[in-house]
C-alpha cells in the first residue's frame, strides 16, 4: 500500500482559487482525496474544481475577513480527514506607517480564520482519529523582511498555534503541522514584489541556493504531512524554502 | 493635489532630511536618507494619501521629486 496516498480522504483547502491552494487541491485530488476547497472568488474557484481529478470534490465560496462567512463555512462541512490552511495575504509596509485596518485585514485572513475553523471543527467533531492539519506558516516567521512586519507576525502566530494544538488533538489521533515556504512563484505573494524593482528581484532569486520555487514544491510537502506517511509527525515545521536560510 | 502638500508628505518619511532641504527639483535618490525602507515608505505614503499604487519600477524611473510628482497625478 502506498502510505503516500490520500485515497478516500476528504480534504478541506482554504485560499484554493490561487497559488499554492490551487496547487494543492489538484495535488490532492491526484492523490485521490476528495477535496473541499474554499475561497473568496467563486468563478476562479470554480476555474480550479474544473481541473480536479476524480469525483465527489466541492466548492464553498468564503471570505475569511468575515465572521459570518466563516462560520457558515464550517456548519457546511462534511467529515474532514484533513484541513490546509493557504489562505493569505500581505502588504509590505513599513512598521510606522501601518494602519489598523492593515492590521485586522492580514491577521483575520492568516491567523484569526484558521483558529476559528479550526476550533469549530473540532467543537463539531467533523475531523476523523487519523486526521492530519496543515498550516502555510512563511519563512518570514523568523526570517526577517522589510515592510513585513504584520505577515510575520501571523505566520509566527500559526507555528506556535499548531504546536499547542498537536499537543491538544494528539490523544485523538490527530496531528497539526506548519510548512515554511520561502518564495514561491505564481502566488498572492508577488503582489508584494510589484514594490521591487526588477534588479531588487533578481537579487533576492540569487540569494535562493535553488533558485525561487513553485507552487507544487510546496504542495507535495502538504500531501507528506496529510498522508499516513507522516504519521508520527505533529507539532513541527518543515521549512520549503530552495535554501534560502541556510545562511 | 499640488507639488508643495506633496513635499510635506515627502518629507514626513525622512528621518534627517528637513522639508527646508527639498524642492521639486531634488534628486531624491541622492538623498542621504535614502534607502529601501524609504522607497517602501513613500510607496505606502502614496498609496495612503492619493490611493495611487506606484512601483519599485516607477521610483527607479523618476528623478526629481516632480517627476513623482507627475506621475502620481497622471494614474
Amino acid at each position: 500500500m502506498n502510505q503516500f496516498s490520500l485515497n478516500g480522504k476528504t480534504i478541506l483547502i482554504t485560499g484554493a482559487s490561487s497559488g499554492i491552494g490551487a496547487a494543492t487541491a489538484i495535488e490532492c485530488a491526484n492523490q485521490g482525496a476528495h477535496v473541499v476547497i474554499s475561497g473568496r472568488n467563486l468563478e476562479k474557484l470554480q476555474a480550479v474544481y474544473n481541473q480536479l481529478s476524480g469525483k465527489g470534490h466541492q466548492t464553498l465560496a468564503c471570505d475569511l475577513c468575515s465572521l459570518e462567512d466563516v462560520e457558515n463555512l464550517c456548519d457546511q462541512l462534511p467529515e474532514l480527514d484533513g484541513m490546509v490552511f493557504c489562505a493569505g495575504i500581505t502588504r509590505t509596509i513599513p512598521v510606522k506607517r501601518i494602519k489598523q485596518s492593515d492590521i485586522d485585514d492580514i491577521f483575520s485572513t492568516n491567523l484569526t480564520s484558521p483558529i476559528t475553523i479550526v476550533n469549530q471543527v473540532v467543537k463539531q467533531k467533523k475531523i476523523n482519529k487519523g486526521g492530519s492539519i496543515v498550516f502555510i506558516s512563511s519563512i518570514s516567521s523568523s526570517y526577517a523582511d522589510m515592510g513585513n512586519s504584520v505577515y510575520a507576525a501571523t505566520k509566527g502566530g500559526l507555528i506556535s498555534f499548531a504546536k499547542v494544538l498537536a499537543l491538544e488533538l494528539a490523544p485523538k489521533g490527530i496531528r497539526a503541522n506548519c510548512i515554511r515556504p520561502g518564495f514561491v512563484a505564481g502566488t498572492g505573494m508577488t503582489e508584494g514584489l510589484s514594490r521591487l524593482t526588477e534588479e531588487q528581484i533578481e537579487l533576492e532569486r540569487q540569494k535562493y541556493p535553488l533558485g525561487f520555487g513553485e507552487t507544487n514544491d510546496i504542495a507535495n510537502g502538504i500531501i507528506y504531512l496529510l498522508s499516513d506517511a507522516s504519521k508520527w509527525v505533529t507539532g513541527t515545521t518543515l521549512t520549503i524554502d530552495g535554501g534560502i536560510t541556510l545562511k | 493635489m499640488d507639488i508643495k502638500e506633496f513635499i510635506q508628505y515627502f518629507a514626513d518619511e525622512l528621518d534627517e532630511t528637513g522639508i527646508e532641504e527639498l524642492t521639486p527639483e531634488t534628486d531624491f535618490k541622492s538623498l542621504d536618507d535614502w534607502s529601501s525602507l524609504t522607497a517602501l515608505s513613500i510607496i505606502a505614503m502614496i498609496d495612503e494619501n492619493y490611493e495611487k499604487d506606484i512601483t519599485g519600477a516607477d521610483l527607479r524611473n523618476s528623478t526629481t521629486i516632480q517627476d513623482l510628482f507627475d506621475l502620481v497625478q497622471s494614474k
